[in-house]
């Protein structure tokens, strides 16, 4: 989900600019290997890039905005923010009705903006509305309305009048208010306290994506600059052991902004499933039986994925300076029969190609986390050919001329060890 | 420029075991089960083999690494004993290493030996197991159905054809084979179906059905070559001579070159034209009696056909359809009833497929044999459409 949201918020061509790379998640997949640096090769960032995990609390995202906001003024020329979450709830809980999955993406920088960095204000203080102790699959939840009164209502207007009065700014000055919260009347609330119209709380997508946590504040972020109209100011709280709030004003550039998919685009780009069970076995809830072919071993030799890590991580192939041809993986001879010169290929990227499927099935026998599993041969538009898993694959719509692109997905789980194996799968364009 | 195979070998004797899930019989029984009716075919003693090719495909489930199994297996007296092993292919292969071994003059007289036992893994189909280190990082985990329904997409959007037409060709296929394994006392799979229960069966890797697999198998089967003249002096007639051996690789070229439309086996192209050249046969739809195909799945069988030269170019399903390769067709396939039914114990089906052949042509096939044949092909392949080890054998009356 980073790498997804990193994507639609970059463009292929100044990915070289990014210098800094933060990546707040309170689930990140690995306590002890860096998953920004995944993200980072994921997205074939410059390997000089100074990449950072961030967590700890729901506030880390705009924690980490914060931090890229130093990194700015100190001379890094744009760095990349990324909250994302993957929250494992009770079966049957009130944050299972309410959590969402999700990952939003923020470029700082100092050019081009499509909204300044006003000014910021943070309090820390150890509230405790829920927590998860190292060790623990679940969150442990104090009551809602001690949240509301105790923490929300006193923490969030705190910081905002303190913003406020640093930014001479009043507060019907603000035309955006986000205030992610798992209650979902409580931003309008604390905006009455804050005497601002209601109209101006950004919904807090509650019933359509679910609260994703520390991506939250960053998500309804990139949600409002999808509309937000040049001079508008956009004010932007955290909220977990205190609370960060960061004041933006959207700039001319916003309105010839070029539109990605966004927020949006994503929630158009819907799935609906109603299969409970797959929802349960996804997020190892229950114990699902996947059969004998999935007991085989899923070692992954690190020597192996290393130096093979620009193909896995970064899905880049060989192009070759004699014929031209493009081809996956990079190899020692070039692939053309008619060519097939001697380490002449440079490396090439092909994530961002649009590919068409050439030959696929929907295999029922194999082993997949959710069957039947897809895959088949793609040809990449400027050349070269992977095959490769589907994913995203809606029954009966996929055949040969299919057009695909590549997401950076979970490849594989090795339960014995703990490790998970990730690789680029097509999905239906 | 090199003369080839043709004539240079003759088949001293062959053996086959029963095909199946041989539940109760470890892989030295199956050997020597083939390896006596083959010593007695050929009418020699054990201590006349010099040397010997053993076939075995996945070694982590079955016989075990190296040549030692059948060595042991067979108490063979301490002769050199070479094993093989290039996936599916590996029957042919071991074939191949023998009569190269008694053409070349080092030994007179060889065994070619394939054996496999897969049915130790527990589950039905071939077994889950790595395809390398690095390959494992980027591979779909496809399942031999799955790389093989690929074929199915890419021979239906090349010739434009309907998949009902398409899935109806393969039921055929299917049903002919069955047909034919009914009447093999040895085959794994010895009863007929209709084309309505191979179009129903459920979904395997689409548009692969239960009815479109071949068995998966124990078995072994193997051969013992010599040179014609010394057969000769060994008092054998009617001597079943090799007229070519081929074996073709792929190098890449399918799966990472835009040039292959994914409709077709180039390997398969390749070996046949060579093999053809070898045995000096330039019509093989009129030439060639008989095939064994690699019919690992309906639709392998239906393309190879046509990368065999034997149906014309986009024109298998009609052929198919027509009859053509039926017991009672132009080319008979499968007459035994091929991987389908016969089985398919992995490094014992190149040399399976020789058995058949060599039986037809000495006339002891029993209720399945053919009128006249004169000349048999057997097309073994090995891993996956988009890359593969495809090998053929061409034998015939000397």
């Amino acid at each position: 989900m980073a790498v997804a949201a990193s994507r639609d918020a970059t463009e292929a061509a100044t990915r070289d600019n990014i210098e800094a790379l933060f990546l707040a998640s309170t689930t990140h997949p690995f306590l002890d290997r860096q998953n920004s640096v995944i993200v980072s090769e994921a997205l074939n960032l410059p390997q000089t890039v100074r990449a950072m995990d961030a967590g700890g609390s729901q506030r880390a995202g705009t924690t980490a905005m914060l931090c890229a906001v130093d990194a700015v003024r100190s001379g890094c020329s744009s760095a990349l923010v990324i909250g994302s979450e993957h929250r494992r709830t009770r079966v049957g809980s009130r944050m299972e009705m309410l959590s969402g999955d999700a990952a939003a993406a923020i470029v700082m920088g100092s050019e081009q903006v499509l909204a300044n960095f006003v000014d910021a204000y943070y309090v820390s203080c150890d509230l405790v509305d829920h927590y998860r102790m190292d060790g623990f699959d679940f969150d442990y939840e104090w009551e809602e309305r001690w949240i509301r009164d105790e923490g929300y209502m006193k923490l969030v207007p705190l910081a905002v009048s303190k913003l406020l009065e640093k930014a001479g700014l009043s507060i019907s000055e603000i035309d955006h208010f986000i205030l992610p919260s798992l209650q979902q009347q409580l931003s309008t609330a604390v905006a009455k306290q804050l005497k601002l119209g209601s109209d101006k709380v950004v919904d807090g997508l509650i019933e359509r994506c679910g609260h994703s946590g520390v991506a939250h504040p960053l998500l309804l972020l990139a949600h409002t600059l999808e509309r937000a109209a040049p001079g508008e100011r956009i004010l932007v709280i955290g909220f977990g052991q205190g609370c960060d709030a960061l004041l933006f004003r959207a700039t001319d550039a916003i309105a010839g902004a070029p539109k990605k998919r966004g927020v949006s685009g994503w929630l158009e780009r819907r799935a609906p499933d109603s299969n409970y069970a797959r929802f349960q076995t996804f997020n190892a809830l229950v114990e699902r039986d996947y059969g004998k072919r999935a007991e085989g071993d899923k070692l992954t030799p690190m020597s192996a994925l290393f130096r093979n890590r620009k193909m896995v991580n970064s899905f880049l192939g060989g192009r070759c300076s004699k014929c031209g041809t493009v081809q996956f993986p990079k190899s020692v001879y070039c692939v053309n029969p008619e060519c097939g010169a001697a380490a002449t290929q440079a490396d090439h990227p092909i994530a961002d190609e649009t590919g068409t499927v050439r030959t696929w099935t929907a295999d029922h026998l194999t082993f997949d986390m959710n069957p039947p599993a897809y895959f088949g041969m793609v040809e990449f538009g400027a050349g070269g050919r992977a095959m490769v898993d589907f994913t995203d694959v809606v029954p009966e719509t996929l055949d040969v001329g299919t057009p695909v692109t590549l997401q950076f997905r979970i490849k594989q789980f090795d339960k014995q060890r703990g490790f998970r194996r990730y690789f680029w799968k097509a999905s239906p364009a | 420029m090199a003369s080839g195979i043709k004539d240079k070998i003759v088949i001293l004797g062959m053996g086959c075991s029963r095909f199946g899930e041989r539940w109760d019989d470890e892989p030295a029984q199956l050997m020597s089960e083939a390896f006596e009716e083959c010593i007695d075919d050929a009418g020699i003693s054990k201590n006349d083999i010099e040397a010997a090719w053993f076939a075995s495909a996945i070694d982590s489930v079955n016989v075990g690494p190296s040549a030692l199994p059948l060595s042991m297996a067979l108490r063979l007296p301490n002769i050199p004993v070479t094993r093989v092993e290039n996936m599916c292919a590996s029957g042919t292969e071991a074939l191949r290493g023998a009569a190269y071994a008694v053409a070349s003059g080092a030994v007179d007289i060889a065994l070619a030996l394939g054996c496999e036992k897969l049915k130790d893994t527990g589950y039905g189909g071939l077994p889950q197991r790595s395809r390398g280190v690095t390959n494992d990082l980027h591979y779909p985990n496809l399942s031999a159905p799955g790389s093989f329904a690929q074929l199915a997409a890419g021979y239906r959007a090349a010739h434009r054809i309907d998949k009902h037409d398409l899935k109806r060709a393969m039921a055929h296929v299917s049903v002919k084979s069955h047909a034919n394994g009914a009447k093999n006392p040895k085959a794994h799979l010895r009863r007929e179906i209709t084309e309505e229960q191979a179009i129903g069966a459920p979904m395997i890797a689409e548009p692969i059905g239960l009815y479109d697999c071949c068995g998966v198998s124990d078995g072994a089967s193997c051969a013992i070559v010599t040179r014609p003249e010394i057969a000769r002096s060994l008092g054998k007639q009617n001597l079943v001579a090799i007229k070519a051996l081929q074996v073709c690789v792929s190098n890449g070229t399918e799966v990472g070159h835009n040039s292959w439309d994914g409709s077709h086996l180039v390997t398969t192209q390749i070996a046949a034209r060579r093999a053809y050249d070898e045995a000096g046969i330039k019509s093989p739809r009129q030439e060639i009696s008989m095939t064994e195909v690699h019919d690992c799945f309906s639709i392998t069988e239906l393309v190879t056909m046509e990368d065999l030269g034997i149906a014309p170019q986009g024109r298998g399903v009609t052929d198919v359809l027509d009859g053509s390769f039926d017991a009672a067709g132009k080319v008979p396939c499968q007459i035994d009833g091929g991987l389908k039914c016969f089985g398919h114990p992995i490094g014992a089906s190149g040399l399976r497929m020789v058995y058949e052949l060599y039986l037809q042509l000495q006339h002891r096939a029993g209720p399945r044999q053919l009128a006249d044949p004169v000349l048999g092909l057997s097309h073994n392949l090995g891993g996956f459409p988009f890359q593969n080890v495809a090998a053929i054998a061409i034998v015939g009356q000397l």
